[in-house]
């Protein structure tokens, strides 16, 4: 018997000691029935969503799913079946005869060509990924789409998208993708997308976490069907160049200090993301670290050209934050710019602090 | 003959399919199959050329880094801008974390579990591997992914975050570490080596190191430790004996630096003397199995297009051959061309690499990486500069070679007015996971799987598996 099996055999939803004590929200009441199952599918991936959730938890993610109460039925880097008990598994999930509480897909679902899925066949089968996500959609009772290709279609959808890409409830910015729009899932949601190139490991633990405590309802998702836990936040919130986005001092090249909106094609005042509220690989960002905000959680972020070139018309750069009145911002930027301290302006176009903080005279 | 379907293949990166012609309880063939297309090399073309650095490393969450290195790299070939001494050396630590990080991920994650199998329920040794390496549920795992965590926070502080980063640029790399930063580097891989010394080698890395032959590394078989665990199972279960090829082994040559790189280039057949120089030139892609049109073979001049019907396609992988012939990468190679004498010689006492072989030669490697990091970290010199400011890539071709932890990895790039005209990606696993070519040779697994015993467990035979898994497989960089 495989580790699934045997899991769900000693697993009658028996309650703990816990449950004895009366009143307990009801959410808390199902995280102590059976643990949630979880199915993990790669389709048109880098892998790299994977990548990220395998740095989650201070013991290991595979310790965490644990503790969070989620059994992994499957996922194709550390499970141990292979083959036919792959298929086993994917079969009894099909007929109804495992519960599937939480299906995870990462990776673009690719429909060419033509619309025969052939560019992403599931290895061992003449199936394509295209119409195995549909059928497991449609017996989830929650649908993830892990990463931006999963959500949207990402960088396989680039121009001149050889393979017809796309997410699973998205078509770029348009809804609909491989499951359609009209898709809920049997619990009645969207597919929930945890969008970002690759997203932050807490974004997806928290998300599947929140599920198998019965926390995240539709309200809980944004327009594009992210979770608003890391979705309501800009990524510029929070990023370590603020005072130099403050006084629009400026970095010219890679490497400098200040601030990458202006030249750099910094678009975090655009990009929606915790990114620089919670630690990425144990505390950096991407501005942390010195380059752009691609503003890799949006639909399309792959279709930009020269992500590293602020556009400009007329020496002012066309994406200014998300919700700023224009003249507003021209009127601030013009008075911080000769507000700006001696200090801030020769850190933004060095590498290193130059000057340190002291006391005005 | 029997044929069998092997699939979804896991525990490997991406998508993998064995098609086995099994005779006799012998695979007589072997097919393998990339079952996954994306179409990177066609998203590339028409882009700016430093947009590269943006999507050819999404190519490969697993080996992002070296993508990134790759793409960087191409692109100095064609502006001519260098990087300054600290520029290179920042992107090599964090080059070097992510192939430690990548051969740790291998050895606990896809490669033991195997041992862990009901299978092989009935050997004396099974319950105490069991215990350490059942897939999800073994101790191992426990330690060793917080310890994968802990070292990639190397990449919090070079490149921002991982995987996918925009940190590497021709120019050196975006920041410049403070004091501090440097501290925790040091700091980060102290920690990675008190790990691996207490738990996968249980002894001081520079006695590790010091293996140079056979027999020394049988007297360290005997040892605690998770590395001498696995040398036992090898002896026990005959794996020298297993996916044995000997094909020319290649290296593009890893961490370079002002004073030469940490593993050279080269060529190594097995049976040889010494390494050679490593003909660049005479690398070329061949898609007579491939769903793939006929274009140019040469990777400088090649464009990709995708045909799902073609006739005798088998896989979505184009065929590299180094001068009209297979050939074998990763850290099996790089060890034998840099010359180390123990790798040398369990390729010579075999006749040629193996699974054995190849493990070995890429667990030795994170003891030799994590020593090299340490010293990198502390030679870092924080008064000077990490980027320089240089021409963008207008006009001109240029090729970027690097070692990801898989082995030999190449971005053919050609630009015109600033923007891509061809983007052409050789990957590791290409290599080694290739199609058979135009003349019916078949790829090196194909070759190393012709003979293993299937026997009674047919598709299920752990030695399939073994031997796959022995090199490391990425199938996502395989075809992209």
């Amino acid at each position: 018997m495989t580790h699934v099996g045997r899991a769900l055999a000693e697993n009658n939803p028996r309650q703990t000691s816990l449950l004895k004590f009366g009143d307990i929200p009801a959410n808390v009441r199902a995280m102590n029935h059976a643990p949630k199952t979880l199915l993990w599918l790669q389709a048109g991936s880098c892998g790299g969503c994977t990548m990220s959730v395998l740095e989650q938890g201070a013991s290991g993610w595979f310790v965490e799913l644990k503790n969070i109460g989620v059994l992994l039925l499957w996922h194709p880097s550390v499970s141990e079946e292979s083959g036919a008990e792959v298929l086993a598994i994917l079969d009894l999930i099909e007929r109804g005869e495992t519960r599937l509480d939480i299906f995870c897909v990462e990776g673009s679902i690719l429909r060419g060509p033509n619309g025969s899925g052939k560019f992403n066949r599931l290895s061992g089968t003449n199936r394509s990924l295209l119409d195995i996500t549909r059928s497991l959609a449609a017996r989830a009772d929650f649908c993830v789409a892990v990463g931006t290709c999963a959500s949207f279609g990402g960088v396989p959808a680039g121009e001149p998208d050889p393979t017809d890409a796309c997410g699973l409830h998205y078509d770029g910015s348009e809804i609909g993708g491989a499951l359609g729009r009209g898709y809920r899932s049997k619990k009645g949601l969207p597919v929930i997308n945890v969008a970002g190139c690759a997203p932050h490991p807490g974004w997806i633990m928290e998300t599947i976490q929140a599920l198998t405590t019965g926390d995240l309802s539709a309200d809980d998702l944004d327009v594009f069907g992210r979770p608003a836990f890391f979705a309501a936040h800009l990524a510029h919130h929070g990023c370590s160049r603020n005072e130099f986005y403050e006084f629009k001092a400026s970095a010219r090249v890679f490497s400098e200090r200040g601030c990458l909106m202006e030249h750099l094609g910094c678009k975090a005042t655009q990009a929606i993301g915790d990114c620089n509220q919670r630690a990425w690989n144990g505390g950096g960002s991407c501005t942390h670290g010195g380059f752009a905000c691609i503003s890799c959680t949006a639909p399309h972020f792959e279709d930009v050209r020269n992500f590293d070139v602020t556009p400009k018309i007329a020496g002012i750069p066309v994406g200014l934050p998300l919700d700023m009145p224009k003249a507003w911002f021209m009127t601030l930027a013009a008075l911080s710019k000769s507000a700006t301290p001696e200090r801030v302006r020769k850190n933004a176009e060095a590498d290193r602090i130059v000057e340190n903080p002291r006391r005005g005279k | 003959m029997t044929r069998l379907v092997v699939g979804p293949f896991n525990r490997v990166e991406g998508d993998l399919e064995l098609t086995l012609d099994i005779a006799e309880g012998r695979v007589s063939e072997a097919r393998v199959a990339t079952t996954l297309y994306r179409g990177f090399e066609q998203i590339l073309i028409g882009r700016p050329a430093a947009d590269a650095l943006v999507i050819a490393p999404r190519i490969c969450g697993i080996c992002s880094l070296s993508q990134s290195m790759a793409a960087a790299a191409a692109l100095r070939a064609v502006s001519g801008v260098q990087p300054p001494p600290n520029g290179e050396l920042a992107a090599n630590i964090a080059h070097i974390a992510e192939n430690i990080a990548d051969h740790l991920t291998h050895f606990y994650l896809f490669f033991m579990p195997d041992f862990a199998r009901d299978f092989y329920a009935d050997a004396a040794w099974f319950p105490g591997v069991a215990t350490r390496f059942k897939a999800l549920s073994g101790a191992a795992a426990q330690e060793a992914l917080p310890a994968r965590a802990r070292l990639l926070h190397v990449m919090g502080l070079i490149a921002g975050k991982w995987p996918h980063s925009l940190a590497i640029q021709p120019g050196g790399v975006t920041r410049a570490p403070e004091l501090g930063e440097k501290m925790r580097l040091i700091a980060i891989f102290g920690e990675f080596r008190a790990f691996i010394e207490k738990v996968l080698f249980a002894a001081p890395l520079e006695q590790v190191v010091a293996i140079a032959t056979p027999e020394q590394l049988a007297e360290h078989a005997q040892g605690p430790g998770d590395f001498a665990a696995f040398l036992r199972l090898a002896e026990s279960l005959r794996l020298e004996n297993l996916g044995r090829i000997a094909l020319p082994l290649i290296s593009f040559g890893a961490y370079h630096g002002a004073d030469g790189a940490l593993f050279p280039a080269g060529r190594f057949d097995p049976g040889a003397r010494e390494a050679n120089p490593l003909p660049i030139g005479k690398i070329r892609e061949d898609v007579a199995f491939s769903f793939l049109h006929e274009n140019s073979a040469d990777p400088a001049l090649a464009v990709t297009l995708p045909d799902a019907e073609r006739e005798n396609g088998y896989s979505w992988a184009k065929a590299p051959r180094l001068s009209g012939n297979p050939a074998e990468t990763g850290a099996v190679a790089r060890q034998a061309i840099a010359g180390d004498p123990l790798i040398r010689a369990l390729i010579a006492r075999a006749g040629g690499t193996n699974v054995f072989a190849r493990v070995v030669a890429r667990v030795m490697e994170i003891a030799r990486l994590t020593l090299a990091a340490g010293d990198w970290a502390q030679a870092l010199r924080l008064k000077e500069g990490f980027f320089t400011r240089g021409p963008a890539a207008i006009e001109g071709a240029g090729v970027g070679m690097v070692e990801a932890a898989r082995g030999a990895l190449g971005h053919w790039l050609s630009v015109e007015k600033g923007l891509i005209r061809r983007y052409q990606i050789v990957a590791p696993t290409t290599w080694n996971f290739s199609p058979r070519d135009a003349d019916g040779v078949p790829g090196p697994l194909e070759q190393a799987l012709v003979g293993v015993e299937t026997g009674a467990a047919g598709a299920k035979a752990p030695a399939i598996q073994h031997v796959v898994r022995s090199f490391d497989p990425c199938m996502v960089c395989t075809a992209h």
